[in-house]
């Protein structure tokens, strides 16, 4: 499982900037989604992942009697996954603004900022 | 009680941020809420401060929850001086927006986002817990979105594209690195984590992980190759942001880049051999960026990527006295970059063009206000009483005991380039005759504007001029605030001591 999500992570990483390092606005945000969600992943991976054993205490007794799932990198992952999601959307407009302001999807003519003035 | 002192500056910001929402349409209570609020602010700063100085560093568990388990606000020395800088520049560019930023682009939520932005700021100063210092960053950089894209323009968007795609790699970096440091030690406090990294037996993967770290934070604070970003987006917004952006969104990356590499990974020779060689390329490739430009923004915001190196170079060299340096170094940056911004509004403000070529005969016609944009101008270049002259001193001194003279090579190098920069802009927008600029119809020119906008443009600037002069002139003070600061930050125990064995007390 553990080898599993590590390739998994990796191809997300991967295609990520892959995506990024294209021109096309569109597929810089699919490499901004991909990137984000292999992040979340590494988080959970990193956080050893325990099969069947809920952090909850059981009834009668007061502290955890055997190895338990950590709780904390989920907390994580979610606080990071609502982060991402405010990006991402924020990205999209941002996106469809700038080509209709811009007329263009090309990264490459996006240079207005550098020329002289 | 006492112990909630700490956060008295955070929720201030984050009152103030809602208490605006509430008067989303009525720009004119937005200003007034806007400019007290961050009178208020610096008052309760200048508090917070005070008692942090005589009492010493003060920390508050979030929720009761004992460290490491909780997350921790912590104000030592450092964090309550980068707070004081945050609201004295916020109080400053909060004037100088309601004068200079016109009412169409007031309209959506500019002073809102404004104070969300502070407050971040100020959560990343506080804060003791790395993740936590996740989520602030972010808090920062989605407020800057917003910020940079009010407007619309051409010119704004495409930089703001740039700017959102480098930040949002930044906040991946770092996110990966806070999840390889979590998988290595199982911990978020910093204080705790210091203590957890110093025990890993993996060295490679702690060096792998303090790269990391490196690459996030260095994207943040326009380090030498990471840098591209800045110059493409900072001279796109209205001035106003500009100067926050310039004064303080990228010192907050040298603020984690200090913290981290003062208190988690520390004693690492190969790192700081990374950071000397990255801050001396900084140096030299942001003063040659500023030698070629012709528009006033982007001279300014090359020098706010050379004089970055300034900061890293001291915390590459790794001494008391390097770091002290560093430190006043960020002080008087702070205050400085911010007011050149607002200065270059000002210019525009008054011939509507931020072209050197097209500018000229500043002197001829306004002399007050040349004298007043001497000031920061000239503290940047380090003319010796003036603020930037000091901290260069240590610098200089702490290359000399380190015996790395290239860092010396380098400091000497990028002082000179600065001062060739701003004589040249000084000879060309104000010593040389006033050129024939196309006068733009629609546009609100300072002759034209009322004089209270007048007044809360030129107002902040002389603010900060004087702030920026009692740095130079009182640097005996600051140098003293600086190697306090410094004694805390290599000794990082005091810090860890601060966090973890602190009684709860109810």
């Amino acid at each position: 499982m553990e080898v599993l999500l590590a390739i998994i992570i990796g191809i997300l990483y991967a295609a990520g900037i892959y995506m990024m390092l294209r021109r096309s606005l569109v597929k810089l945000i699919i490499g901004i989604i991909l990137l984000g969600n292999g992040a979340n992943l590494l988080i959970f991976l990193l956080g050893r992942i325990t099969e069947g054993a809920p952090p909850i205490i059981p009834g009668e007794s007061k502290v955890f009697l055997e190895a338990y799932a950590d709780p904390v990198p989920q907390a994580l992952i979610l606080t990071a996954i609502v982060i991402s999601f405010g990006l991402q959307s924020f990205a999209i407009i941002l996106v469809k603004r700038a080509h209709k302001v811009v007329k263009t999807d090309d990264l490459d003519e996006m240079n207005a900022t550098d020329e002289d003035s | 009680m006492t112990q909630q002192l700490i956060l008295y500056p955070l929720l201030l910001q984050l009152l103030l941020a809602i208490l605006l929402m509430f008067f989303w349409k009525r720009i004119g209570a937005q200003r007034i809420i806007s400019m007290l609020g961050s009178i208020v602010h610096l008052g309760v700063s200048i508090g917070v401060f005070a008692y942090i100085w005589n009492n010493g560093t003060q920390t508050i568990q979030a929720g009761g929850w004992e460290a490491p388990f909780g997350i921790t606000f912590i104000a030592d020395t450092f964090a309550i001086t980068m707070v004081l800088l945050t609201s004295i520049a916020g109080l400053a560019v909060s004037i100088f927006s309601s004068g200079s930023v016109i009412s169409d682009r007031l309209r959506f939520g500019y002073f809102p986002i404004f104070h969300f932005l502070l407050l971040g700021l100020t959560g990343a100063f506080l804060t003791g817990d790395i993740f936590n210092l996740y989520v602030w960053f972010e808090i920062i950089i989605i407020s800057s979105f917003v910020l940079i894209t009010i407007g619309g323009e051409k010119a704004q968007l495409e930089g703001a594209v740039k700017y959102f795609t480098l930040n949002f790699l930044a906040s991946i970096i770092f996110l990966t690195a806070i999840a390889v440091l979590y998988g290595l030690t199982g911990s978020l406090n910093m204080a705790d984590l210091a203590n957890k990294v110093a025990a890993v037996e993996n060295r490679a993967l702690v060096e792998i992980t303090a790269i990391l770290f490196l690459i996030g934070f260095g994207i943040k604070s326009a380090v030498f190759p990471l840098y591209f970003w800045l110059p493409a987006s900072y001279h796109t917004p209205p001035s106003a942001v500009s100067a926050i952006f310039g004064g303080l969104l990228t010192k907050v990356g040298v603020y984690a880049l200090i913290r981290v590499f003062t208190l988690i990974f520390v004693g690492d020779v190969f790192l700081d051999q990374i950071l000397l060689v990255l801050a001396i390329f900084t140096l030299f490739s942001g003063a040659v960026g500023a030698l070629v430009q012709n528009n006033i923004r982007k001279v300014f915001s090359y020098l706010i990527i050379c004089h970055i190196g300034y900061m890293i170079i001291g915390l590459g060299m790794f001494t008391e006295v390097a770091i002290a340096g560093a430190i006043f170094y960020l002080v008087h940056d702070i205050l400085v970059k911010t007011n050149l911004f607002m200065i270059s509004g000002l210019i525009y403000r008054i011939k509507g063009s931020n072209s050197m070529r097209a500018l000229g005969g500043f002197y001829a016609n306004y002399p007050k206000l040349s004298l007043l944009m001497f000031i920061p101008l000239f503290s940047l270049v380090g003319i010796p009483p003036l603020s930037g002259f000091w901290p260069k001193i240590s610098l200089i001194t702490a290359s000399f005991d380190t015996g790395s003279y290239w860092s010396l090579a380098a400091i000497i190098f990028a002082s000179f380039i600065t001062l060739v920069v701003i004589a040249k802009l000084w000879a060309e927008v104000f010593w040389k005759d006033a050129q024939e600029i196309p006068v733009r119809p629609k546009f609100r020119y300072y002759h034209k504007i009322k004089n209270i906008k007048r007044i809360q443009i030129i107002v902040p600037i002389v603010f900060l001029s004087l702030v920026t002069l009692y740095v130079g002139f009182g640097a005996e003070h600051i140098q003293t605030l600086a190697t306090r600061i410094s004694s805390e930050l290599m000794d990082n125990q005091q810090y860890i001591d601060a966090v973890l064995n602190t009684q709860i007390s109810e």
